[in-house]
């Protein structure tokens, strides 16, 4: 299946949760926040909530600014 | 003791500074310049997550005590200004939201209609929301009635570190607007902030100035004082300004009144 990340296009054969992906990548869970297909999802649904084909996800983080 | 508390967005603040998290050349300097400054407020942004990047957590850096900012830069319209602030409370952060929608790349400077939007809409859903804007009397007017807690006017573009150079729009605002007001970007040095603050502004939010000095921590200080300087000085009251001198010690009982025949 095929899914949007943060922009890029990305392909994935097995079937994935967000908290699946974030775990990939070393994500703290706490440090993000996370829209899927431009609906926020809570911290406690990542793992129940599964990935389908031309998803688009957001993961998000503060950094500084002004 | 400082008995002058800011009362904005639900909280009583003991800093009339608010800082920034942008551009120190370290984030660990943060911490320390939370505290060097007193200053109770923070703007943090809100960023996709780079997966290829190694990066420090900046929400580690900051004192927990301290009232979160977040801010909409990267906003073009509205919509995404109120997608931004959506998120940005679905971190647990807290309901306030500094607005900023800026299209225009060089200057940086703010859309008043599409900020005016924003605050509208967040309004209702609950956000405590802090517009930045070109200081322009009817699109604060319109910022009053979409509910904001405060107006943020900027002294200069972002960045420039160039002063009050819209200083006669801000004292208009406030005189005029029944909001505090917060300048915003342009602040460069100290005394760009205390003469804010004299003018009668309510606060001062300094990011740039502070974390591109050399000693960030100091200047930190600094600009703690200087806007507690300004803001007892408008407290004060000013003495009033003339053109002709108007002397200081007494006119008369002058010594050469008593030694005649000397110059």
């Amino acid at each position: 299946m095929n899914i949007t990340i943060n922009g890029q296009d990305l392909t994935f054969d097995q079937k994935l949760s967000i908290k699946n992906f974030l775990d990939t990548k070393n994500i703290n869970m706490d440090s993000v926040v996370v829209e899927l297909n431009q609906t926020i999802i809570p911290s406690e649904k990542y793992h129940t909530t599964w990935l389908t084909h031309n998803d688009k996800l957001e993961i998000l983080r503060f950094v500084g600014g002004g | 003791m400082n008995d002058d508390i800011f009362e904005i967005g639900g909280k009583k603040l003991s800093s009339r500074l608010f800082i920034g998290t942008g551009k120190y050349a370290s984030d660990s300097m943060i911490p320390k310049v939370c505290k060097s400054t007193g200053a109770c407020v923070i703007t943090v942004a809100l960023r996709r997550v780079d997966f290829n990047a190694i990066t420090d957590n900046v929400m580690q850096h900051i004192p927990s005590h301290m009232q979160l900012m977040p801010n909409t830069s990267g906003a073009r319209t509205s919509d995404e200004a109120i997608r931004i602030a959506r998120l940005a409370r679905a971190t647990g952060c807290g309901n306030w939201i500094k607005i900023e929608v800026i299209t225009d790349n060089k200057y940086l400077l703010p859309d008043g209609y599409q900020t005016a939007k924003a605050t509208e809409v967040l309004t209702k859903e609950g956000f405590a929301v802090f517009p930045y804007i070109n200081p322009d009397l009817y699109v604060a007017r319109d910022l009053v009635n979409a509910g904001a807690v405060a107006i943020m006017p900027l002294g200069a573009p972002i960045g420039t570190n160039r002063g009050i150079r819209t200083e006669e729009m801000i004292n208009i605002l406030i005189d005029d607007i029944d909001l505090p007001i917060i300048v915003d970007a342009g602040i460069g040095k100290p005394s760009h902030a205390c003469q804010a603050m004299e003018a009668g502004a309510d606060a001062c939010l300094v990011n740039t100035a502070i974390a591109t000095s050399d000693n960030p921590v100091l200047m930190g200080k600094a600009f703690a004082d200087a806007v507690h300087a300004g803001r007892n000085a408008f407290l004060a009251k000013m003495g009033v300004t003339r053109q002709m001198a108007s002397a200081s010690s007494p006119l008369t009982g002058f010594i050469h009144n008593i030694d005649e025949g000397q110059e």
